[in-house]
């Protein structure tokens, strides 16, 4: 039988969970980010790195076992989250593993709604593939507080090994950091030995400034990962909110020796911006942030994109969507 | 390695950009180049390898331009000249238009060919300098096409003789040619020796956008073409970028030869970070300011000051940043530093780095590249002013870095250099910027972001960095002359004393005025002023180097009038004006014992006088900037800030009316003025002094040094406090006032006495207000 590459990689799941810190509010007043400079640096990092061939190939099948293969629809069923997981566990076709020399991959994890979670714990027995778990009344985060917490609980009976939590924006929007730190502690607490994202929904957060300042929140609070968005905002991932956060992650990192992981969710669906996404990634964080214990994608048809151009670099023609299975 | 290896190294690989096409363009054009003169390139004559840098491998044969060369270049440029000139603004417009629409077809072709004769990263010249080159041209069609409109009364200037640097080469290029085309002169440029190919691809299609022979002639070469371009009587103005000591040569070759002149030169410009700043960020434009094109570049963020509360983690965070820059092939599509431009240049930074003993020296600690002209990234810290890398332009990818505790100490340290191209300050405080902005010597300004450039906003420095600026309507004035018809003003002597001495009733003497207090003649020697018709006026002193350093020294001490207002600048003319009414009548009767001009004549003068009092009094507070049109969610603010201390000497003619139309400027525009007035009739300006005691001006505004121009005009051109010179008098002509002025490559205006009517409407007016005035550029990218 042979390993996965995912496990192939000595420091997955080796390492120590943020235990989060005291609320440091000198720190997070000191937290700056100006929005042009954060710009113009995403805007050329895309002309400053570049992968071809088959190093191209092998990012875009590590950014296959990167993803949080994700369904969060109203009209989810059993049978949906099924074929999605069948996806998850088999995300590229044989014979393309094959000409690339890869042993079989997975994707980073399945996420679902609450509902769906029994679903996929038994679609994905035996796998390792980890599921995650939508949850705080995501994607508002405005259902009852103790209801919330409880929502985490009960994902967590129910088998999710990682829990999505949304925060209250209205705690960054009002500046009321104590509160946003104090709810990020509780969910935290309430996961147990669930990992816990913290989705700050950085479209509705107003600024990069903001941002900043409610990663750091989270992550003293005791984040495992701090995450983009919930898909649901109008404007979901992007490069610089990206730099923003994982600047916040090395910053964090510097200052306690924890590595946070990252996950940028929502409106990245093109091979190429998976990419450049992790090039991001490996210039201000470094390789170690490459593996899925520190980063996923949170992306429902990126996937189809990297098989087809995964499908192009080994035949060497360009690829058709249904020649791959969907999920 | 394996896809299995690479998915676990997660390496980048090499990512090249294919060199075969720019490959094929050399075979095909070359592989030895001649020169490109009158529509058409020439046969090769003695030629010299161009190499890459990277490689050491030989590019192509570049043709050594002789002065010959040079002579049918201007010979050509002269001939199109008519044609050129004479085309409608719309029909400039067009070539330009067309050469623009060229670049963008040809951009990768221009990108690769760059980076295989320069070294820089294929990602500097492709997403970079070809596009600025593109955007340089289209801007410069919209400027040819509504100059007539916008500029009345200017004419261009004639052939133009370019001279550009090896650091950017087609933008250099660019910079250079479209604003000389679009004012309607026409061009003989020459490329720097190192890269000359994209300037021979930039003249393929200036022939496949048909602009008429001889417009833009190419001539290949070292120095030595230089000097024969700068020597070359044919030619009407020197337009060159390089390095300050070849910009002092080009000063001193080119005295007195009626030539314009416009240096963009070198620096060692600050790069300020406060304790507030978004610190990452201002990390990631230091990538920008100093590993950008390997830190040649003029402009480079070399000198960091730093805010010592933040100094320890800046700088471990920057060194982490540097371990992080990829060094190697510049035609990899995945590097960030390439390779130094030559050998000789390698050597030079090499040569400056080791003989450092001061600071930490850390280098980047990332792959070199085994062979080919690599120098790492290297940051000197803990360095001093007083260090000579803190001084020395090293042009190389080298940072030196120092701390700072308070923004004016900031400032002050800043301004520690002889240079003063750019400055960039980093904080999130918006009062501290535009504070420190106006503060720093620099002619550009970047606020929170670093070495951004636009063909709409003028580009140029102050102090040794050179004088002019390119791009903008402040650039295309550098290549234009006014049209008004001047007067050559045949030198007046003194009046020579009479046979019969007619003693006055009563001793007058008249002193200098330095620093607001009238000061006897350092030497001790006056000379007597005699009336046209024989009465001893009084005597007036003879001021020698001593005076002019003292009253150099007074109007250093008088730096606060460049940040009053120009409200309160206004005020003081107007009331200068109103005293000088006040004695009117005295004044035309001084004019009138002086020059021996009829009463009608004299009361005219000091009528005008008064008039153009007033006028510049306008101006104090109406010579407004501009915020230019800049590609970027941001402003970038065209300001008009005081040169600072203007040396003057008055025309002999019109004694009082000639000094005022020199002070009335200088000082409305925030500067301080040494004058010297009328050797023949000082009275009229040392009478003036009463006036303005009497007007509120602050001591060391306005100084008065009497005495022979002859005499005074080396040392008050050659002194290094001194920021421009304006000579309007013979007895101190441009061939001594240029060549002096070369100490501190200080801006001139001399007239060798051609002047204008000073009694007309030429005699006043923006061009004399743009004289006393440096475009600052300050850029302020905004978004929240």
């Amino acid at each position: 039988m042979s390993q996965t590459v995912t496990t192939l990689t000595p420091a997955t799941h080796l390492l120590a969970r943020n235990p989060g810190m005291a609320l440091d509010m000198d720190w997070v007043a000191r937290v700056q980010a100006n929005t042009s400079a954060i710009e113009r640096r995403a805007a050329t990092l895309p002309g400053r790195r570049s992968v071809k061939k088959a190093y191209q190939a092998a990012w875009l099948a590590k950014a296959i076992t990167l993803i949080d293969l994700t369904t969060l629809a109203g009209d989810d069923t059993p049978g949906r989250v099924r074929r999605l997981c069948s996806k998850a566990r088999n995300p590229l076709r044989p014979d393309i593993l094959a000409a690339l020399d890869l042993p079989p991959l997975t994707t980073g994890a399945v996420c679902v709604y609450h509902e769906m979670v029994p679903t996929a714990v038994a679609a994905l027995q035996g796998t390792g593939i980890p599921v995650a778990a939508v949850s705080t009344g995501f994607p508002a985060g405005l259902s009852p507080f103790h209801l919330r917490v409880a929502e985490i609980r009960e994902s967590v009976k129910a088998g999710a090994a990682e829990i999505d939590i949304v925060i209250s924006r209205r705690h960054v929007l009002t500046g009321n950091w104590q509160a946003l730190y104090d709810e990020m502690c509780e969910f935290r607490a309430a996961c147990g030995e669930a990992h816990v994202k913290a989705i700050l929904a950085t479209g509705e957060l107003g600024t990069l400034r903001n941002v900043a300042r409610a990663s750091l929140i989270c992550m003293m609070a005791g984040a495992d990962f701090i995450k983009t968005s919930t898909g649901k905002e109008p404007v979901n991932a992007t490069l610089p909110v990206t730099l923003t956060m994982v600047r916040a992650i090395r910053a964090y990192h510097t200052a306690t020796g924890i590595k946070v992981g990252y996950k940028p969710a929502g409106g990245i669906s093109k091979a190429k911006d998976a990419l450049v996404y992790l090039s991001m990634i490996k210039e201000e964080l470094g390789n170690r942030w490459l593996q899925p214990d520190l980063f996923r994608f949170g992306a429902s048809s990126l996937l189809g994109d990297i098989e087809r151009q995964l499908e192009h670099h080994v035949t060497g023609d360009y690829s058709a969507g249904y020649r791959h299975a969907i999920g | 390695m394996t896809t299995r290896e690479i998915f676990d190294t997660m390496d980048y690989g090499p990512a090249p950009e294919s060199d075969a096409e720019a490959h094929a363009w050399i075979a095909a054009k070359g592989p030895a180049f001649g020169h490109y003169i009158n529509g058409s390139f020439t046969a090769p004559g003695e030629t010299f390898a161009t190499k890459n840098p990277a490689t050491g491998v030989e590019l192509a044969r570049i043709t050594q331009g002789t002065a010959d060369d040079v002579d049918s270049a201007v010979k050509a440029a002269r001939a199109a000249l008519p044609g050129w000139s004479g085309l409608s603004g719309h029909k400039r417009a067009k070539y330009l238009y067309a050469l623009a629409r060229l670049l963008q077809k040809h951009s990768r072709l221009f990108a690769v060919l760059e980076t295989l004769d320069n070294g820089k990263p294929i990602r500097e010249s492709r997403d970079i300098d070809v596009p600025l080159a593109q955007r340089h041209f289209y801007y410069h069609a919209g400027l040819a096409q509504l100059l007539s409109e916008e500029l009345p009364g200017h004419a261009p200037l004639g052939v133009c003789g370019q001279i550009i640097p090896w650091n950017f080469p087609l933008l250099m290029l660019s910079w250079k040619i479209a604003p000389a085309l679009a004012a309607g002169n026409t061009v003989v440029l020459k490329p720097a020796e190192y890269t000359s190919l994209t300037a021979l691809l930039f003249a393929d299609i200036c022939a496949e956008a048909g602009l008429p022979k001889g417009v833009v002639n190419i001539v290949t070469g070292d120095g030595k073409t230089g000097e024969a371009i700068t020597a070359h009587p044919g030619i009407a103005k020197i337009a060159f970028t390089g390095s300050t000591e070849v910009g002092r040569r080009i000063r001193q070759a080119t005295t007195g030869q009626g030539k314009a002149l416009t240096l963009e030169l070198g620096g060692k410009s600050p790069y300020i970070v406060f304790d507030d700043a978004d610190i990452d960020s201002a990390i990631e434009g230091l990538v920008d300011a100093i590993w950008f094109n390997q830190g040649q570049v003029c402009c480079a963020g070399s000198r960091l000051l730093v805010h010592e509360s933040i100094a320890d983690d800046f700088h471990t965070r920057l060194r982490a940043r540097m371990d992080k820059l990829r060094i190697g092939d510049p035609l990899d599509k995945c590097i960030d530093v390439g390779a130094v431009v030559d050998p000789i240049q390698h050597a030079t930074i090499t040569r400056l780095v080791d003989a450092n003993t001061e600071g930490e020296t850390y280098r980047a600690d990332t792959p070199l590249p085994t062979s080919g002209c690599f120098y790492p990234p290297t940051l000197i810290s803990g360095l001093s002013p007083a260090a000579p890398l803190m001084q020395e332009e090293i042009f190389g990818p080298v940072l030196v870095s120092t701390t700072f505790r308070t923004p004016s100490e900031a400032v002050e340290i800043a301004n520690n250099t002889r240079y003063g191209l750019a400055a960039t300050v980093w904080t999130e405080n918006l009062n501290l910027a535009l504070d420190i902005g106006p503060k720093l010597a620099a002619g550009v300004v970047w606020v929170n972001a670093t070495n951004l450039f636009d063909a709409a906003a003028g580009f140029g420095g102050v102090r040794e960095s050179g004088f002019g600026r390119e791009g903008g309507w402040e650039g295309l004035l550098s290549y234009l002359k006014p049209t008004a018809k001047t007067v050559q003003s045949r030198p007046i002597d003194p009046t020579p004393a009479p046979k019969h001495v007619q003693a006055p009733d009563l001793d007058r003497t008249a002193k200098m005025y330095v620093g607001g207090k009238q000061t006897r003649p350092d030497g001790g020697y006056s000379q007597p002023v005699w009336s046209t018709k024989g009465a001893l006026l009084g005597h007036a002193g003879l001021g020698n180097r001593k005076d002019i350093r003292n009253a150099v020294e007074a109007a250093r001490a008088a730096t606060g009038w460049a940040k009053t207002t120009g409200h309160l600048r206004a005020q003081i003319l107007f009331y200068v004006a109103e005293n000088l009414s006040a004695r009117a009548e005295e004044f035309a009767t001084r004019i009138r014992h002086l020059t021996g001009a009829n009463a009608k004549t004299a009361e005219t003068e000091v009528a005008i006088s008064i008039d153009r009092l007033f006028t510049y009094a306008a101006w104090a507070d109406k010579f407004d900037g501009a915020a230019k049109s800049v590609p970027i969610r941001g402003v970038a603010l065209a300001m008009n800030e005081p040169v600072g201390i203007i040396g003057a000497f008055a025309p002999d003619e019109a004694p009082l009316l000639g000094a005022i139309s020199l002070i009335a400027p200088a000082i409305a525009m925030g500067n301080r003025i040494v004058l010297v007035p009328s050797h023949a009739a000082p009275l009229a300006a040392t009478d003036l002094y009463q006036v303005l005691d009497t007007s509120d001006l602050p001591a060391g505004v306005v100084n008065i040094i009497t005495g022979d121009p002859a005499e005074l005009a080396k040392p008050l051109a050659g002194h290094m406090d001194v920021d421009a010179v304006w000579s309007f008098c013979a007895r101190a002509p441009a061939i001594v006032i240029e060549a002096a002025s070369a100490s501190n490559l200080k801006r001139t205006w001399a007239t060798d006495g051609a002047n204008p009517d000073w009694l007309g409407a030429d005699g006043q007016g923006k061009r004399f207000l743009r004289a006393a005035t440096e475009v600052k550029t300050i850029w302020i990218p905004y978004g929240e």
